[in-house]
């Protein structure tokens, strides 16, 4: 028992590792780029933890950033567990805001006891149908969902954008000009704000969305670890071939998990619409909180736990980075951060030479090095 | 007569980004390594573009430029996906997310304001060849380009006889269809992925130039606005051949083109999103097998190591 314990305690230490010492690198090289400004690294960083964790307002600030960073984080970790790269959290992300938004228009003489539920269900369900796509096609024709993924984003994008300038604007529901968004969830669909329940978080906007991001890890993690279908998920994700040998199909899981994921993203985008903006604006780009859930899931090595402290640590920059910004630092030192943090993790591999490095310092014939 | 002549410059101008990077993705993905990183290389293109055209005042130089910026941005692609294994679409995802931040901070550090960089004096926005616009009708098209639409048709060129005519372009297909077979012959499967994945680099470096030297005069954040993504489609559309990926490139130019115009051509009617999403929607359907599949090449994307069965 206790060497069981031991070891599992070894196995959570070699997993931290790897993105720990990538963190302290990418902050290293981000200290170049903040020298090269001519400010000081230390001051930086003081300014960027303190800009986000300082008071309650802010703690709560990096809260509200850290909120979609969560799901996005956990729908790419699942999708990892099953041996798919979901790069589509984008898309589905912004799927779940349009479902979201026109549920609110639908539903909006409901009351305030149902409501919400049924606005958060609307954005899981509307990410859950667009990651359906890629997962049908990977599972019965072997698509490759990488770039199909892509391709939805986009296609998403421009969905959204149509929505809103033709279906749902307030200019065509409710006789108004012309906008630039769309109509307004109803107040009682909205998520409270914590800072009506708890005043000491002043003007920050951090709302329930918090609890439901960190409710979601515990239910992923407990679907990952604890019933069958997480277990047949990894199991695809590990040795499709030796899985489908022992009974487990590999088209199912395949569609399962991508809806999974889907819906975890849709969720996201669901949190976002009832928690802060109440609308969805027409955009030109991608929001990006999908390529951010890509590095949180990275550092969180795909496991929901990591993926709750890489989100937070994702959160902190991502707050912090205006603080920086306000004390002369241009903001773009944090992108680059991030950046380096996961062409470190992708480069993960440069560890695996460290055992043939040491042999030939050794001068050892161990056996073959595994990568 | 007049519009259907400024649509089809219009067409052309668009299309060239996209001819330009998509034969750079041909170039990684046929030796096998997926390039999500193009539209980060045309980022990191467009931006030293105009950088180096503020310094020296020479667009030329301004285009020399994007094509080093884009051969070391692709560096550092083959790096993580070549010696380090890495998987290849993190490593483009990280890339394109680095581009976007270091081109943002440079323009700070060096223009003190963050959006855009101001106009640079000499950019290559006119037609080089001014005596073809002295042909009837036409003229006016040709009155229309720059010099990157006909860089861009010379490439296609170039690198349909590298890939199908030359032993180079027979060993980049061998190496991205099947590694260790390649390796047994004694083709350094390494060497080849490395250099094909720069060519790709200085393809989308130049397809950034484009975008900035060639249209604006200026670098703009977002300026690429996901055409890197697009040239990916394109270069599957085309089945990762340089003369689809063209075709490809050209039909998809034509339908922003006419999503730019459609007021002006009188298209009212159909949603100018509807246009914004036929390129992507045209490729999941081409990758799908719905209309005429489209197969990579087999090894595209999977890290080759040596003695490894």
């Amino acid at each position: 028992m206790q060497i069981q314990r031991e070891s599992k305690i070894k196995i959570a230490i070699d997993n931290i590792k790897f993105p720990l010492l990538a963190i302290v690198f990418s902050f290293i090289i981000g200290a170049f780029f903040i020298i090269w400004t001519g400010n000081n690294p230390g001051v930086a960083y003081v300014e960027l933890f303190s800009g986000s964790l300082g008071t309650v307002s802010r703690f709560g600030e990096t809260m509200l950033k850290t909120t979609p960073l969560i799901f996005t984080g956990l729908a790419v970790g699942f999708g990892y567990r099953c041996g798919l790269f979901n790069i589509g959290v984008e898309g589905q992300y912004i799927l779940g805001t349009v479902f979201t938004i026109s549920a609110g228009w639908i539903f909006r003489d409901l009351p305030g006891s149902i409501l919400p539920v049924i606005l958060l269900i609307s954005g899981a369900l509307g990410g859950a149908i667009w990651a359906f796509i890629p997962g049908i096609l990977k599972a019965k024709r072997g698509v490759n969902e990488v770039i199909i993924t892509i391709m939805l984003n986009y296609t998403a994008l421009y969905i959204a954008n149509y929505v809103v300038r033709a279906v749902l604007n307030p200019s065509i529901l409710q006789g108004t000009e012309k906008k630039a968004y769309s109509v307004m969830i109803p107040e009682q669909g909205r998520l409270t704000m914590l800072t009506e329940i708890f005043p000491s978080f002043g003007y920050s906007s951090v709302n329930t969305g918090i609890f439901i991001a960190i409710a979601m890890a515990i239910i992923t993690w407990f679907i990952l670890f604890k019933t069958t279908l997480g277990y047949e998920v990894r199991s695809v994700g590990f040795n499709p071939y030796a899985s489908e040998y022992g009974g487990i199909s590999i088209a199912k899981n395949i569609t399962l998990a991508m809806v999974i994921s889907g819906a975890l993203a849709g969720l996201a985008g669901a949190v976002m619409i009832t928690g802060l903006t109440y609308k969805v604006d027409m955009a030109s780009g991608m929001p990006g909180y999908g390529f951010d859930g890509i590095a949180v899931a990275l550092v969180g090595k795909n496991h929901p736990i990591g993926i709750l402290a890489s989100a937070f640590l994702f959160g902190i920059l991502k707050n912090g980075e205006r603080k920086m910004q306000i004390a002369g630092i241009p903001k773009e030192v944090i992108g680059i951060i991030q950046s380096i943090i996961i062409i470190f993790i992708a480069a993960e591999a440069i560890g695996s030479y460290w055992p043939s490095i040491k042999r030939k310092l050794t001068g050892k014939k161990d056996e073959e090095v595994k990568a | 007569m007049v519009i259907f002549i400024a649509l089809l410059a219009s067409a052309l101008r668009l299309a060239t980004p996209l001819i330009f990077s998509a034969l750079g993705g041909i170039f990684s993905e046929r030796s096998g390594v997926v390039n999500i990183a193009i539209e980060g290389i045309m980022i990191n293109g467009a931006f030293f573009a105009i950088l180096v055209t503020k310094f020296t005042d020479s667009p030329w130089l301004g285009v020399l430029a994007a094509m080093v910026a884009g051969a070391l941005t692709a560096l550092l692609l083959a790096v993580l996906a070549i010696h380090l294994r890495g998987n290849q679409v993190v490593a483009g995802v990280a890339i394109n997310l680095f581009a976007t931040s270091i081109t943002a901070f440079l323009l700070e550090m060096v223009w003190k304001r963050s959006g855009q960089t101001d106009a640079v004096a000499h950019a290559l926005t006119g037609n080089p060849l001014t005596f073809l616009e002295k042909i009837p009708v036409l003229g006016e098209l040709f009155a229309g380009l720059t010099p990157f639409v006909y860089l861009a048709f010379v490439a296609v060129a170039i690198t349909y006889y590298v890939i199908y005519k030359t032993p180079f372009g027979l060993r980049i297909r061998a190496v991205g269809e099947h590694p260790r077979a390649a390796d047994t012959v004694g083709i350094n499967v390494y060497k080849i992925r490395y250099i094909c994945v720069m060519i790709s680099g200085v393809l989308a470096g130049i397809s950034g130039a484009s975008l900035s030297l060639g249209t604006v005069s200026l670098f703009r954040e977002g300026m690429t606005s996901g055409k890197g993504f697009i040239a990916i489609a394109a270069m599957i559309f085309g089945k990762w051949h340089p003369i689809g990926a063209m075709l490809a490139s050209l039909f998809f130019g034509f339908a922003e083109a006419v999503q730019i115009q459609a007021s002006s051509l009188g298209i009212n009617n159909i949603p100018s999103e509807f246009l914004q999403t036929l390129p992507y929607i045209a490729t999941i359907l081409v990758l799908s097998g719905f209309i005429g599949r489209a197969v990579a090449p087999k090894a595209d994307g999977i890290p080759y190591e040596k003695g490894h069965r």
